[in-house]
């Protein structure tokens, strides 16, 4: 039964599909329709079909988008989707996003609600790139008010923020990894009764959780895994604070990002409501290379590993 | 291009438009001159908090718009110094004054100051800030209106110093290569601060749109000549015009500094103009009119404020 439920890739792309061709919207973005279609997830449509191919001029085309996306307001149809395929190309797209798109709604009255997806990727484990792009760039887009920021791994998750997209007049911007594409199963929390630890994990770092699990279950280390879905706002209620309290050792959130950036903006939040430390994990302190002596990846499930054991001290 | 005040002039070509155009469009010059050199005053006693950017000595390019792109009320993006934009497409002094306040009841609600200004009714649109982001935004924003077949042309604005940003140059190539409905407009008083065109760059706009294989052309301030080619270009949108301006003030404030003489004035070589039209009473009493009226909204407006 599984392998009949569509993939991350494929929700994508075929919710893509259907709100172009039936609700007027648009995508814009680099090589829509070359280079296998961006993994899979956009649909293979023509420019009069809404998949709109923009030039290689990174920091005008956020704007082309912005400026289609705010000249349709709040409209529920007609909306504008961009796509950045490599996120290390937010570093020159984000000037429209986040001081324009961000702030129109509060400063005109007249939203953007622009859907911004950004697909990340590792380095050396994936197509490499080195040091055009670090891993996961949403901790870019935290800093702006305005802007709503979800990093889903599966699809129930991304359609989830496809229609909080649609419900409101925010841009949101959708934080997505290219290891979670093949992903087919929703991806339950994991919660016991007399915790060590829970962990936090964002983004990829869900799936390098996992895995570390039973290598720390073999030294008698029980985790809680509680998936942070949505960065910001991020909503610290009793899914987060229950487990937390329960767990001797406190938690940690692990970004596929660096740690000054979305982990220590929740893992602070969350220290507000409780008395638990709460640590974090990112991609380290420096620059990425493109040799596997020099890459810069989220953290690994070794790494997971070898620094809860250290926390716990068992 | 040497900078003059006949730079592409076309002879006697205010004597292409009838009288009651020539009257209407010196009639929005000495608005937006009369409450630019009031909001100057203004300034300067201390009332006005944030920082502004006078548009007087370029508000013929304004006006001359505003009678010859019109008629299917453009969206129009601006930045900063486009008090006089605003006024000469109708928009309410009063809101103005307002913004400039500092007041929930400005044109921004408080949120542009001078630099950021806004009137929906007039299809106005709000600033970000950021020098020239409103060209790509602009050119979007066509780009939407043909797929939906929306009928309404897209007027963009920037200086000769914004017009450089890369994402303004790719936004006029794109516009060409998509051909969407929008004119760009540069008001181009050769300096970025301070600093000369000529010590920025060794290209002109025009070449540059020209490349871009879109209709350029680089003129003089002369409003006749600006509706002349507005009209005429509105036909091959888009399009881009390069207006050659002096500005009367410096780039903010109301201090000059060694913010440079200007080199002509063209307020004064169109009063010339309506002189040789015979229509200097009917000018000196839009002129004598136009201050009174712009004087009698500050003054009402200061008063009711607790600002006298």
């Amino acid at each position: 039964m599984s392998d009949k439920k569509p993939t991350l890739a494929e929700t994508i792309c075929e919710t893509t599909r259907d709100y172009l061709l039936n609700h007027q919207g648009v995508i814009f973005g680099q090589c829509l329709n070359g280079a296998g279609q961006v993994a899979g997830t956009v649909p293979a449509l023509t420019e009069e079909q809404g998949v709109i191919e923009l030039p290689m001029a990174d920091v005008m085309n956020s704007g082309i988008a912005v400026g289609y996306a705010y000249g349709n307001g709040a409209n529920r149809d007609g909306r504008a989707i961009y796509l950045v395929r490599y996120a290390g190309f937010q570093w020159f797209n984000s000037v429209f996003l986040a001081n324009f798109a961000s702030k129109t709604k509060e400063m005109s009255g007249r939203p953007a609600p622009i859907l911004i997806r950004t697909s990340s990727s590792d380095g050396s484990t994936g197509p490499s790139i080195g040091p055009v792009a670090s891993c996961s760039i949403h901790g870019l887009f935290v800093h702006n008010p305005g802007m709503k920021i979800i990093a889903p791994m599966t699809p129930g998750e991304w359609v989830s923020g496809w229609d909080a997209w649609l419900d409101h007049d925010d841009p949101l911007f959708i934080s997505e990894y290219r290891t979670g594409y093949g992903i087919r199963d929703e991806m339950p929390d994991i919660v016991h009764d007399n915790p060590d630890i829970t962990l936090f994990p964002i983004s990829t770092t869900r799936l390098n959780v996992l895995k570390a699990l039973p290598m720390l279950e073999k030294e008698g280390i029980i985790c809680n895994v509680i998936h942070l879905v949505w960065l910001k706002p991020c909503l610290i209620n009793q899914r987060i604070l229950d487990p937390l309290e329960k767990s001797r050792h406190g938690g940690i959130v692990l970004d596929s990002d660096f740690e000054n950036g979305v982990s220590k903006c929740i893992a602070c939040d969350i220290m507000q409501h409780t008395s638990r430390k709460v640590r974090v994990m990112g991609l380290e302190e420096r620059a990425s290379g493109f040799a596997a002596h020099l890459d810069n990846l989220p953290p690994t499930s070794e790494k997971i590993y070898k620094y809860v054991k250290n926390i716990v001290g068992k | 291009m040497e900078r003059s005040p006949d730079t592409g002039i076309i002879p006697n070509i205010a004597n292409f438009f009838d009288s009651a155009t020539t009257l209407e469009l010196f009639k929005r010059i000495c608005v937006s001159r009369a409450f630019e050199l009031r909001t100057h005053q203004v300034f300067d006693t201390g009332v006005i908090k944030a920082p502004i950017y006078l548009s007087f000595g370029q508000e013929a390019v304004a006006a001359a718009l505003s009678l010859s792109f019109f008629e299917d009320n453009p969206d129009k993006y601006a930045q900063h110094r486009a008090h006089d934009l605003y006024l000469c497409y109708g928009g309410n002094p009063v809101a103005l004054i307002d913004e400039l306040l500092g007041l929930p009841t400005g044109c921004s609600g408080g949120w542009g100051g001078s630099a950021s200004i806004q009137c929906p009714e007039i299809n106005m649109h709000w600033h970000d800030g950021l020098m020239g982001s409103q060209v790509p935004i602009a050119v979007g924003d066509a780009l939407r209106k043909k797929r939906l077949s929306i009928n309404r042309r897209t007027l963009s604005i920037t200086g000769d110093a914004s017009a450089e940003e890369d994402y303004v140059l790719t936004s006029f190539a794109w516009a060409s290569t998509k051909n969407l409905p929008i004119l760009f407009i540069c008001n181009d008083n050769d300096l970025s601060v301070l600093t000369e065109v000529r010590l920025r760059r060794n290209w002109s706009m025009t070449s540059l749109a020209e490349a871009f294989k879109m209709p350029a052309i680089e003129i003089t301030d002369d409003p006749w000549l600006v509706m002349h080619h507005v009209k005429r270009l509105a036909h091959h949108l888009p399009a881009l015009i390069n207006i050659q301006i002096c500005r009367g003030s410096s780039h903010a404030g109301t201090r000059r500094g060694n913010y440079k003489t200007p080199e002509w004035n063209r307020y004064a070589l169109i009063q010339g103009t309506l002189n040789k039209l015979g229509l200097t009473k009917e000018s000196e009493e839009i002129e004598k009119n136009a201050n009174g009226e712009i004087n009698v909204i500050w003054d009402k407006r200061l008063k009711e404020t607790g600002n006298v």
